[in-house]
């Protein structure tokens, strides 16, 4: 499983790296982008689930 | 505020100037959904509301058929001469695609997660000497004499502007914001012209004086191979004023007004203090301050609407945070709510370009308080007034300290 972020849609709102700093960080105009390639274990899948489910451009896409 | 007739219906002549809208109009957005989820109204010259999430969303990304050119509504329209798109007044956040982006990615770094989160102990240090100053009184404005405060100061520092303007940059917030007040025209030009002649003033002092602060940077930072005009300069500064200081000391006040009704959810966050980012995002949903403009570029249909060239949108994002189609329960606070894709910073492309100042200051702002006042309540719950126009939020907030 992985976890990504569609740098078009990606407006900066700033949440995934909030509730999720170990999966996303952000660049230096404040978009979100994702650590390392993105890989999810079971529990990271529920952090990864939950910055998704609070972002507001619906940026965050997550692949079984 | 208004001397226009007071709203009897609200789907066909609504006005957010209207007193009751400015009271309460949480009702009123709830009215709308059901029956005509985009309002309409001849004031303003022709101006449309849509009520629901979904609609709010639809305008804000749709930049084809909506301009940014002025997003202040009030009764003198401009012209296409008077504000010439794509670029506006106070770029990015007046600018249309295609020059948006450009004006939007100069300021972008200065206020990503980095710098901003540097600014934190000097927050949190302006704040606790704004409480040493309200003391131990039984009786504190946690509106005029704490939330408004706050981020002026912030913003001042930022741009490197004596800190001893802070009073007259309010006096200037008042000037642009209440544009919408039925002003004679000469007054309105007047203070203007008093606006722009004080950034002036502050422009070219950076100029003779350059240090390393956000002016400077703007009079340095190159578009295209090419230092920007004076006048895009003065008007990022004076977006960055306005766009920062009565939004976020408005979120900083319906916070703590809720928090004064709620010694369940004060409790709470005096207890867990971990609780505070997600109650932050919730704080912002539900009392989301602020409302934008948009105007129609060409006549179009817009679900079902026959929008006129010229005619106003207003962009109801607070409306959009308590539409039950997307959020559950979204009239009521849940102070520790997991799923909130709230819209208070906006949508598409004009997102916030300060949501992470703004939530810092929130954040410290809220903490430090609750941390100096554990128990409080309204001191006066009727002689709390709320701002009118397109940002809300309590003004007047005296609070009484509890034992
Ligand atoms: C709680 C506080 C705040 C709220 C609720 C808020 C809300 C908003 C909203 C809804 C927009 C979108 C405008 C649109 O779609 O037309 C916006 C844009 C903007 N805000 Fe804020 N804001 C806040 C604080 C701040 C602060 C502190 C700053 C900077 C110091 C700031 C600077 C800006 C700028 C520059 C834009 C224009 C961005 C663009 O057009 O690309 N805001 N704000």
């Amino acid at each position: 499983m992985k976890v990504t972020i569609d740098a078009e849609l990606c407006q900066g709102q700033g949440r995934c790296f909030a509730i999720a700093p170990d999966l996303f960080g952000f660049d230096d105009m404040g978009n979100g982008i994702v650590i390392g390639d993105g890989s999810l274990d079971e529990s990271s899948l529920k952090l990864a689930q939950l910055a998704q489910a609070n972002c507001p451009e619906h940026a965050i896409f997550i692949e079984e | 505020m208004t001397d226009q007739p007071l709203v009897k219906d609200f789907a066909t002549d609504f006005d957010h100037l209207d007193p009751q809208w400015v009271n309460d109009p949480y009702p009123i957005w709830e009215d709308l959904r059901g029956r005509c989820p985009v309002a309409h109204t001849e004031r303003f010259g022709g101006a449309w509301f849509p009520a629901t999430h979904e609609g709010v969303s639809a305008v804000a990304k749709d930049t084809e058929h909506f301009t940014s050119r002025q997003v202040i509504i009030s009764y003198t329209r401009p012209t296409d001469e008077d504000l010439p798109a794509p670029i506006g007044l106070a770029p990015p956040i007046t600018s249309d695609p295609p020059f948006h982006v450009d004006a939007r990615r100069l300021i972008l770094p200065a206020f990503a997660p980095g710098p901003i989160n540097a600014l934190e102990p000097a927050i949190r240090e302006l704040c606790n000497r704004l409480l040493d100053n309200l003391g131990d009184h039984e009786i504190v404005n946690a509106g005029d004499e704490y939330a408004q405060f706050i981020p002026p100061a912030v913003i001042a520092k930022m741009l490197g502007f004596p800190p001893e303007d802070e009073d007259f940059f309010r006096e200037i917030i008042h000037n642009i914001i209440s544009g919408a007040d039925n002003q004679d025209d000469a007054e309105r030009e007047r203070r203007q012209a008093e606006t722009e002649e004080y950034f002036n003033k502050q422009i070219q002092d950076h100029i003779d004086n350059p240090r390393d602060d956000l002016t400077t940077y703007l009079l340095n930072v190159e578009l295209g191979g090419q230092k920007l005009q004076h006048d895009h300069v003065r008007g990022t500064m004076i977006l960055i004023l306005v766009a920062g200081i009565d939004t976020t000391w408005s979120a900083i006040g319906a916070s703590i007004w809720h928090l004064a009704q709620n010694p369940d959810d004060l409790a709470r966050l005096v207890n867990e203090p971990e609780l505070m980012p997600v109650a932050i995002e919730e704080f912002l949903r539900f009392y989301a301050p602020v409302t934008m403009g948009r105007m129609v570029k060409e006549d179009f249909d817009f679900n079902g609407c026959p929008m006129k060239k010229d005619d106003w949108v207003l962009l109801g994002f607070p409306a959009a945070n308590r539409d039950p189609a997307a959020f559950k329960d979204a009239d009521k606070f849940i102070i520790d709510r997991e799923e909130n894709r709230h819209v208070a910073f906006g949508l598409g492309i004009h997102r916030c370009a300060g949501s992470n100042l703004a939530r810092l200051e929130l954040r410290i702002a809220i903490e430090e308080f609750i941390k100096r006042y554990p128990k409080f309540e309204l001191a006066n719950p009727e002689g709390v007034t709320w701002a009118a126009g397109q940002v809300r939020g309590p003004r007047n907030l005296p609070v009484k300290v509890l034992k």
